[in-house]
C-alpha cells in the first residue's frame, strides 16, 4: 500500500558537487568557479597589491619602476591566452582574438595600449597554410589598434598534446595622468553604458562548431577597444570611473565582478539591453541567457550621470560604439548586488555565471 | 521577436493581473507543474506581480531534478568505460551521483558529448563504429517522442553500436502521488504545456475528478502563465473543477498522434524512482522487450548498482510548503549559498536561496 501513496519529499535538484580536485572546463567558463580557482588556487600563493586590485590589467606606478619616475606615470600590464575552436569563426580568428583581447584588457584600465607579446603553442601537424592566416589577422588586427608585436616565442608540442595552436599574448599600456579607472571605482548615482549588442561572438563561435544546428547570420564582434576609450577618455576624462569588456561569462557575470570591487548595487533593465533579435531567438531556442554569452568587442562604461549624454554621443561616433545605450545605473544597496528590473516592474538577481553554460532541457 | 514578443506584451500582462486580481477573494494554492514555467516566473518575477492570496509552489516537472540517483550512478559508470562515448542533454553533466558527476568523468578521460537532439547521438554512433555509444534518454513525456525515435532509427540503420540509458517520467502519476499525499496543499494545477503537445489533456480528466482540483493547461510565456493562474482562480473561485486549455495555439485535446504512436511502438509503462519523491508505481517508461537491445542498463551490466539518497537536507518539506527555510536549523548557520547543504539552496531559482538573498536585500534597502 505505500506504493500507492509515496511520501513526497518534493522535487529537489541536486546540489553539483564542488570539483576540488581536478580542473573541469567549467574552470574556464569565467563565472565563478573560474573566480573560485582564481582566489584559491592563484591568488595566495603569488598576491602582491598589483595583482590583488583584481582589474582587467595590472597597474604599475612610476616609482616602482625607477626611483626617478613620479607616480603620475603609470603602465598596465595584463596577459591572456586564446584556445578558441574553431580556429575561423564568422567575424574574426584566434589571431584576431588574440590581439584584442589582451589590447582590450588594457585599455580597460584607461590605459593606451603600446607592445604586445605573442607566445604560440603549436600542435604537431598543424597546416602551415593555417598558421600564416593567423600571423596575417594578427598584423592586421595589431595595426588597427595602432600596436607593435615587439616579441614572440614559439613552442611545439606532439599531436594530440594541444588543439592544433594556442595563443597567449602579453601587453603593455601607458596610463596618462589624471586617468584614475578601476573595478573599484563605481559609485551610487553613476550611469551605466553599454558599447553595442551583446551575446554576438559566444553564438558566433556555438553556430561555427556547429552546435546550433541551425544557421544564422550571426558575427562575431571581436574587435579592438583602444580607440573607443580613447574617445572616452576625450569627452569625460575624470568621470569614466569604470572600464571593463565583458568577455567570457558575458555581461552578467562582469556586472557582478564591478559589484564585488566597488561593493555597490548595479541595476539593469531588461528592457534597455541591446541584443539582435537572431541572438535572442537563438538563445531561447538553446534555453541561453543573452547575459552570460561571451562579448569580444564591448565595453561597459560606468560613468558620472553628468557626462552620460556626452560619453554616449562620443561612442556613437566611434565605428566601435555606434549602438552604445545606457542599460541601468549604480545604487548603493544591496551592496555586491546585480538585479535586473523586468519590464513588469519587478525585480531579480543577476548571478555570476556558475560554471561551464549548458543548454537546459526544459 | 516574432511568436514570443506579443506574449511578454507589457500592457495585456496588466491587464491580465487587474482580472486575476479582481477575481480572486480568498487565499489559493497553484502548483506550476514544469520546471520551465518555474523558470520564467523566476525570469519575469510574475510571483511578485500576483496578489498574496495567491501561492505558486513549484512542481516536480524538471527531469534533471527527478532523475534517479541511481540511474545517475549507472551513468557515471558507464560513461567511465573507455569505450564508451557517452552522450547527453547538456544540462545533466552537473548532476551529482553519489561519488562523482559527468564533469569529472569527463576530467578523467570519458568521452561525454552534449547533444541537443538523440539523432545526433545516433549520428555519432553512425560515425564512429569501433565505439559504444550511450545517450541519456532522460526527460518527461517532452522528450519521448524523440528519444523514442533515435532508437527507432538505429534499429533501421542496423547501428548496432547505440543504446540508450532510459529515465523517462510522465506527469499525471506525479500529480496522483501529489494530491494522494496527506501532507497536500496544492489546490490548482497549472499543467505543462508541452508536454500535453504531445500528449494531449485527456489523461487528466480523471484527476480533476477525482481530487476535485481545476487543471489549466499553461504555457511558458508572462502571458500564458498569467493566463493560466486566471482560468485556474476562476475555477476555484467558482467551485469548478475541470480541465481547461489555456496553451491551445499549441495544445489540442487529443495530442500529438504521430508521436505518441512512436512512443507506444519503442516504451512500455514501467515503476520509477523520482529523486525527492521515491518510487512511484506505473509512474515512467522503459524500453519494450523487443527492443531490449538498445538497453544500456543490460549491455553494459549496471544492474548492480544500487544507490540510496542521503537524508540530511529538509529541502523536500520546504518545497512542499510545509517548512520555510528559517525553520531550519542550518539556514544561514552552515548552509549558505558559498557551502550549500541542500538544492534549494544552490539553484538561484531555489526556495532557501532566495529566502537567503531578499532578506539581505530588505535589510540594505
Amino acid at each position: 500500500m505505500s506504493n500507492q501513496n509515496p511520501t513526497i519529499q518534493g522535487a529537489v535538484c541536486p546540489v553539483p558537487l564542488a570539483h576540488k580536485d581536478k580542473i573541469v572546463m567549467g574552470h574556464g567558463s569565467g563565472g565563478k568557479m573560474t573566480h573560485d580557482l582564481i582566489a584559491q588556487t592563484f591568488l595566495p600563493p603569488l598576491d602582491n597589491r598589483i595583482l590583488h586590485a583584481g582589474d582587467d590589467a595590472g597597474v604599475v606606478a612610476g616609482s616602482e619602476l625607477a626611483q626617478n619616475l613620479s607616480d603620475s606615470f603609470r603602465l598596465a600590464v595584463s596577459t591572456d591566452s586564446h584556445v578558441v575552436s574553431p580556429l575561423f569563426f564568422p567575424g574574426g580568428d584566434i589571431g584576431r582574438l588574440a590581439i584584442c583581447g589582451t589590447v582590450n584588457d588594457i585599455a580597460m584600465m584607461g590605459a593606451k595600449p603600446m607592445y604586445l607579446t605573442a607566445g604560440f603553442i603549436l600542435e604537431e601537424g598543424l597546416d602551415l597554410e593555417i598558421l600564416e592566416r593567423i600571423v596575417a589577422s594578427m598584423k592586421s588586427s595589431a595595426d588597427e589598434a595602432g600596436v607593435k608585436i615587439i616579441a614572440g616565442d614559439t613552442k611545439v608540442v606532439q599531436k594530440g598534446s594541444a588543439d592544433d595552436i594556442f595563443i597567449n599574448t602579453s601587453g603593455i599600456g601607458v596610463i596618462f595622468p589624471g586617468v584614475n579607472i578601476s573595478g573599484a571605482n563605481a559609485q551610487p548615482g553613476d550611469v551605466v553604458i553599454i558599447s553595442g549588442y551583446i551575446g554576438d561572438h559566444g553564438i558566433a563561435v556555438l553556430e561555427a562548431r556547429g552546435e546550433l544546428g541551425f544557421t544564422s547570420n550571426i558575427m562575431s564582434d571581436v574587435a579592438p577597444l583602444n580607440h573607443l576609450v580613447e574617445a572616452l577618455l576625450h569627452v569625460a576624462e575624470h568621470q569614466v570611473h569604470v572600464l571593463r569588456d565583458p568577455t567570457r561569462g558575458g555581461l552578467g557575470t562582469t556586472l557582478n565582478e564591478i559589484a564585488l570591487q566597488s561593493q555597490i548595487c548595479i541595476e539593469i533593465e531588461d528592457e534597455l539591453l541591446p541584443i539582435r533579435p537572431e541572438v535572442s531567438a537563438a538563445c531561447e531556442m538553446l534555453g541561453f541567457d543573452p547575459l552570460y554569452i561571451a562579448n569580444e568587442g564591448k565595453l561597459i562604461a560606468i560613468v558620472n550621470q553628468s557626462v552620460a549624454s556626452d560619453a554616449l554621443e562620443a561612442m556613437h561616433n566611434s565605428p566601435y560604439g555606434k549602438n552604445a545605450v545606457i542599460i541601468g545605473k549604480v545604487k548603493e544597496a544591496p551592496p555586491k548586488r546585480v538585479l535586473l528590473k523586468t519590464r513588469y516592474g519587478t525585480r531579480r538577481v543577476v548571478e555570476m555565471l556558475a560554471g561551464e553554460m549548458l543548454p537546459r532541457i526544459c | 521577436m516574432k511568436h514570443l514578443s506579443e506574449y511578454r506584451d507589457k500592457k495585456l500582462v496588466q491587464g491580465l493581473l487587474e482580472e486575476i486580481n479582481h477575481t480572486v477573494t480568498k487565499p489559493w494554492t497553484i502548483m506550476e507543474i514544469c520546471g520551465g514555467q518555474t523558470h520564467a516566473i523566476m525570469q519575469y518575477g510574475l510571483d511578485q506581480l500576483l496578489p498574496p492570496e495567491i501561492e505558486l509552489v513549484h512542481g516536480p516537472g524538471c527531469p534533471v531534478c527527478v532523475t534517479s540517483l541511481e540511474l545517475i550512478d549507472k551513468a557515471l559508470a558507464i560513461a567511465s568505460n573507455p569505450n564508451v562515448i557517452f552522450t547527453s542533454y547538456g544540462d545533466m553533466l552537473r548532476v551529482p551521483g553519489s561519488n562523482s558527476d559527468l564533469f569529472e568523468i569527463r576530467a578523467n578521460g570519458g568521452d561525454i558529448r552534449v547533444v541537443y537532439s538523440p539523432l545526433d547521438a545516433v549520428k555519432i554512433a553512425q560515425q564512429n563504429p569501433d565505439k559504444e555509444v550511450v545517450f541519456f534518454a532522460i526527460g518527461f513525456e517532452t522528450t519521448a517522442p524523440a528519444n523514442a525515435m533515435s532508437v527507432l532509427q538505429a534499429h533501421n540503420l542496423g547501428i548496432g553500436n547505440y543504446s540508450v540509458l532510459v529515465s523517462q517520467v510522465c506527469v499525471p502519476p506525479a500529480m496522483h502521488a501529489i494530491l494522494g499525499s496527506p501532507f497536500n496543499r496544492v489546490q490548482g494545477f497549472l499543467a505543462a504545456g508541452h508536454v500535453c503537445a504531445v500528449m494531449g489533456y485527456w489523461e487528466y480528466t480523471p484527476i480533476a475528478e477525482q481530487y476535485q482540483v481545476p487543471i489549466v493547461v499553461t504555457g511558458f510565456e508572462p502571458l500564458d502563465i498569467l493566463q493560466g493562474v486566471l482560468m485556474t482562480v476562476r475555477q476555484l473561485e467558482e467551485g469548478r473543477a475541470e480541465v481547461e486549455n489555456a496553451y491551445s495555439r499549441i495544445v489540442v485535446y487529443e495530442g500529438n498522434k504521430p508521436a505518441q504512436e512512436v512512443i507506444n511502438r519503442v516504451f512500455e509503462i514501467c515503476d520509477r524512482n523520482w529523486r525527492g519523491i521515491g518510487m512511484i508505481p506505473k509512474s515512467g517508461w522503459c524500453l519494450k522487450p523487443e527492443f531490449s537491445y538498445y538497453n544500456a542498463e543490460l549491455r553494459f551490466e549496471v544492474s548492480q548498482i544500487k544507490s540510496v539518497e542521503s537524508t540530511l537536507c529538509i529541502a523536500g518539506e520546504i518545497l512542499q510548503g510545509l517548512k520555510k527555510p528559517y525553520q531550519c536549523p542550518a539556514f544561514r548557520t552552515i548552509c549558505t549559498p558559498e557551502h550549500p547543504l541542500g538544492a534549494t539552496m544552490v539553484s538561484s531559482e531555489g526556495a532557501c536561496a532566495a529566502y537567503y538573498r531578499y532578506s539581505n536585500y530588505q535589510q540594505n534597502e
